[in-house]
């Protein structure tokens, strides 16, 4: 099962990388997007939607957008099945090391983006970053985070593991999301201004800015819940494993940060005063603050959690 | 007089801001970075006296401005002082104005339905009765104001997201009160337990190794109570994983005594304490025999150093060599034993780590030490290392070669004494701890996370309605960001006019994107 498991994650991040290469040729020569460009409907606006635009769109450009969708569909239930089978060779939740636990988080990751991609069908492009972001991830956790199937060292052995770190991977997959689409906001933004260079050039077949800001918002408000949940889980299970809820090691200080991060997005988003560039701006910290917390915390500081180091 | 009246009111207003309470948070979340990088001195005194030692110019400037104490300096109690007041002086108000919204009636309809973001006229009129109950069926909160032949219905919901708010920013105040509460009223301390009846320990400070107690706490406040380790087993995979720490108990309480299994992550639970298992090692016990034949044991915990629990220690024998004929002894010939023990010897000798963390093939590794070892000097000496002062000053030599002992083997010292290593006896850390704020914690995070549901899902909108004898028109207004708010006002409308006669043109001012 550990086998099957391995190389299940070798399908995935083929899959995954195909996918991206996939999206990357749709980005490249398919049409503008259609996102966003017919602004004002109904009472009043003109049906400024240019028809003629959707059908210079090249089929093959189609093709490979249909392709990369289904090639994600493919990496994602391999990547599943990779957890799955690493779950039942362990046989406890697949979330106990590092290895682990990224391999957790980039699935909910692309969960969340197959959640967007169903509502929002024309973002589909934007699984061009979300594919590349879980394929590197995917890539350091399989060469250099990896650790044979094994069972928990004893501080693990509790059903708090399955509560604290399934919510903070679901969180952190989330905000993974959220971070792609507040990075693709900037962008666009950064685009309608007039800059061209580089990645701003992205910006051009970019949804209009007011939907990646609000799909950026909307995936932030359902994963800041989470995550709050997921560190009073972990202060929980830390007054019983070890005898006091909140102890400022390495790991929950950075989970505070990045809390109070995102809190201050959430906050600077309800404020009208603040722009919705700043906001943006603030999610990018947000999930810089998630990944020093995943990285540096785990492989750089000693701590109280350091057994979820490698 | 005045001038300070309104320089104090432009500051209260200033500091209630959302702009300042963003900084604040900001700052919140800059200021504790430190504490993750440096080592904090209520988690790892040791380490943070290391980095002391090792950073002579740097240390003592981090010192003086809490960098070791992060999270009790002023400068972060500042930050979220200041954040609390503010956050008061923002939440009162609201909390205000919104405990007079829940009783208010919803307000009377505008003028215009055709001003609000959503609205409809010009359908078949119905009974207001029949609006009303659509109404309420979707809970919404509705009045009815008659005037004359023309009757208005106003009906507003999603209450709930402002309760929710304010509910997580109370939650937010109760965290810090629990917190403040438990940090007054809590003590705790840790010790490291050796099994057996020799080593038990009972509930007084002067047992722990290390301890603190709250600012309202005094010494006789600890509840009595007194626990002896009777058995301690580890299990490990081959790569010498651990999987399994149990240890055995009993605890003497009241006069009562019973017997506990103590596992990492299953805590004690005493009456007024809570005992956590955190760690485990090797006590190796020495005999050693003087020049005049007497025997001294010593049982001495040696700290791990590796997951294979290579360890190390010293083992100290300063009443040695008392001559019985003159009642003397020479303070000049006091014994000591460095040490490191390990479980396994690994199959590469040259290696002086151990292969393994259970006893398969254990040796202790020991250079003697004689001389002073520096007890009298009434500086404080850690137990587990020998005075490198003494060391240093050539007060305390080496004496002898290495000895490398196998359990039950005797050593012999150049004066013709003799070191036994007995065996070992297994050690436990644990750390007792009371904390009387944690129910008031638990319970402000229960209702943080609630309050911050509400408020992310709640969604505040109103909706009115207006009948005339021959007309009936509806209007629709989302307060705050509520992209579905269109289809909700379309649904309530179908279901309060037949489908047939609603003309359809449902108009919308504001700007709808399609995604």
């Amino acid at each position: 099962m550990g086998g099957l498991s391995n190389q299940l994650l070798v399908v995935t991040i083929f899959s995954y990388v195909l996918a991206m290469m996939a999206y990357a040729v749709e980005y490249a020569f398919g049409p503008r997007s259609l996102v966003g460009q017919r602004v004002l409907v109904g009472a009043g606006g003109p049906a400024s939607s240019d028809i003629s635009d959707i059908s210079d769109s090249s089929v093959g450009a189609r093709r490979a957008g249909v392709a990369a969708v289904g090639l994600t569909v493919l990496g994602y239930l391999a990547h599943l099945g990779a957890l799955v089978a690493r779950g039942i060779a362990a046989d406890r939740a697949p979330w106990g090391n590092m290895y682990e636990f990224v391999m957790t988080a980039t699935l909910v990751g692309v969960s969340a983006w197959l959640i967007v991609l169903a509502k929002w069908r024309n973002l589909r492009h934007l699984g061009l970053f979300v594919t590349l972001v879980a394929s590197i991830l995917l890539s350091i956790a399989g060469m250099t985070l990896y650790v044979p199937v094994g069972p928990l060292v004893p501080a693990l052995q509790s059903y708090w593991l399955v509560i604290h770190v399934g919510a903070a991977a679901t969180a952190s997959g989330t905000f993974l999301v959220g971070f792609v689409a507040a990075a693709m906001h900037l962008i666009r933004l950064g685009h309608d201004q007039g800059k061209r260079n580089f990645p701003y050039s992205l910006g051009e077949r970019l949804p209009q800015a007011g939907v990646l800001e609000r799909v950026t918002f909307r995936v932030h408000a359902f994963a800041f819940p989470i995550w709050t949940f997921g560190v009073i889980g972990g202060a929980i299970w830390a007054e019983a494993a070890w005898g006091r809820y909140w102890n400022w090691d390495p790991k929950e200080t950075w989970s505070f940060i990045a809390w109070v991060v995102y809190a201050c997005y959430l906050h600077a988003r309800s404020t009208p005063s603040v722009s919705r560039r700043i906001t943006s701006w603030i999610a990018v910290v947000g999930w810089a603050t998630m990944l020093v917390n995943l990285f540096g915390v785990n492989l750089v500081a000693s701590g109280l959690h350091s057994y979820a180091g490698v | 007089m005045r001038w300070i009246v309104s320089v104090c009111r432009r500051a209260w207003r200033q500091l209630t801001s959302m702009r300042t309470a963003l900084v604040l948070l900001f700052l919140l979340a800059v200021a504790a970075i430190p504490g993750s990088v440096l080592p904090q001195r209520n988690v790892s005194p040791e380490q943070v006296r290391q980095y002391l030692r090792d950073n002579t110019e740097w240390g003592p400037t981090l010192e003086r401005f809490y960098f070791f104490d992060v999270y009790a300096s002023p400068w972060f109690s500042a930050i979220y002082l200041l954040l609390f007041t503010s956050l008061v002086g923002c939440l009162v108000p609201r909390f205000r104005v919104h405990f007079a919204a829940l009783f208010r009636k919803p307000p009377s309809a505008p003028a215009r339905f055709s001003r609000l973001p959503a609205s409809v006229s010009d359908i078949a009129p119905v009974p207001a009765a029949d609006v009303v109950s659509v109404l309420r069926r979707r809970r919404f909160r509705t009045v009815v104001r008659v005037d004359g032949d023309v009757t208005e219905i106003s009906a507003e919901k999603g209450y709930l997201k402002e309760t929710g708010n304010l509910v997580f920013h109370f939650a937010l105040l109760s965290l810090l009160l629990g917190v403040a509460y438990g940090s007054w009223f809590g003590w705790h301390g840790n010790r490291l337990l050796v099994q057996g009846q020799d080593f038990a320990f009972c509930n007084t400070l002067l047992n722990y190794d290390e301890h603190a107690l709250g600012a309202r706490v005094g010494e006789g406040d600890l509840p009595k109570f007194c626990l002896r380790m009777d058995k301690f087993a580890a299990t490990y995979l081959d790569s010498g994983q651990p999987v399994t720490y149990k240890a055995d108990v009993t605890v003497t309480q009241a006069g009562r005594t019973s017997s506990h299994l103590l596992q990492v992550n299953d805590p004690l639970r005493l009456d007024g304490a809570n005992v956590s298992l955190l760690g485990h090692g090797y006590a190796p016990r020495l005999r050693y025999t003087d020049k005049y034949g007497k025997t001294h044991e010593q049982v001495a915990a040696f700290l791990p150093k590796d997951g294979m629990l290579t360890s190390d220690g010293v083992a100290t024998f300063p009443d040695v060599n008392l001559n019985p004929d003159t009642g003397t002894r020479d303070e000049k010939a006091q014994i000591g034993f460095s040490g490191v023990y390990l479980p396994t010897l690994p199959s590469d000798p040259s290696v002086a780590s151990s292969a393994f963390p259970a006893e398969k093939d254990p040796r202790l590794m020991l250079q003697a030490y004689q001389g002073v070892l520096g007890f009298d000097a009434g500086a404080p000496l850690s137990v587990y290392t020998l005075d490198q002062r003494q060391i240093d000053a050539k007060r305390l030599t080496k004496f002898g070669d290495p000895i490398m002992l196998k359990p039950g083997e005797k050593g012999t010292l150049p004066d013709g004494t003799t070191v036994e290593f007995v065996g070992t006896e297994q050690w436990i850390s644990i750390s007792i701890r009371h904390d009387p704020g944690q129910p008031i914690v638990l319970g402000g995070a229960v209702a943080l996370l609630a309050g911050l549901l509400g408020s992310l899902t709640g969604k505040r909108r109103r909706v009115f309605f207006r009948i005339t004898p021959t007309a009936m028109s509806a209007g629709g207004l989302p307060r705050g960001d509520y992209p579905g708010f269109t289809e909700e006002f379309d649904a309530i409308v179908a279901a309060v006019a037949p489908a047939a006669s609603v003309p359809g043109q449902v108009a919308q001012t504001d700007v709808k994107e399609v995604v």
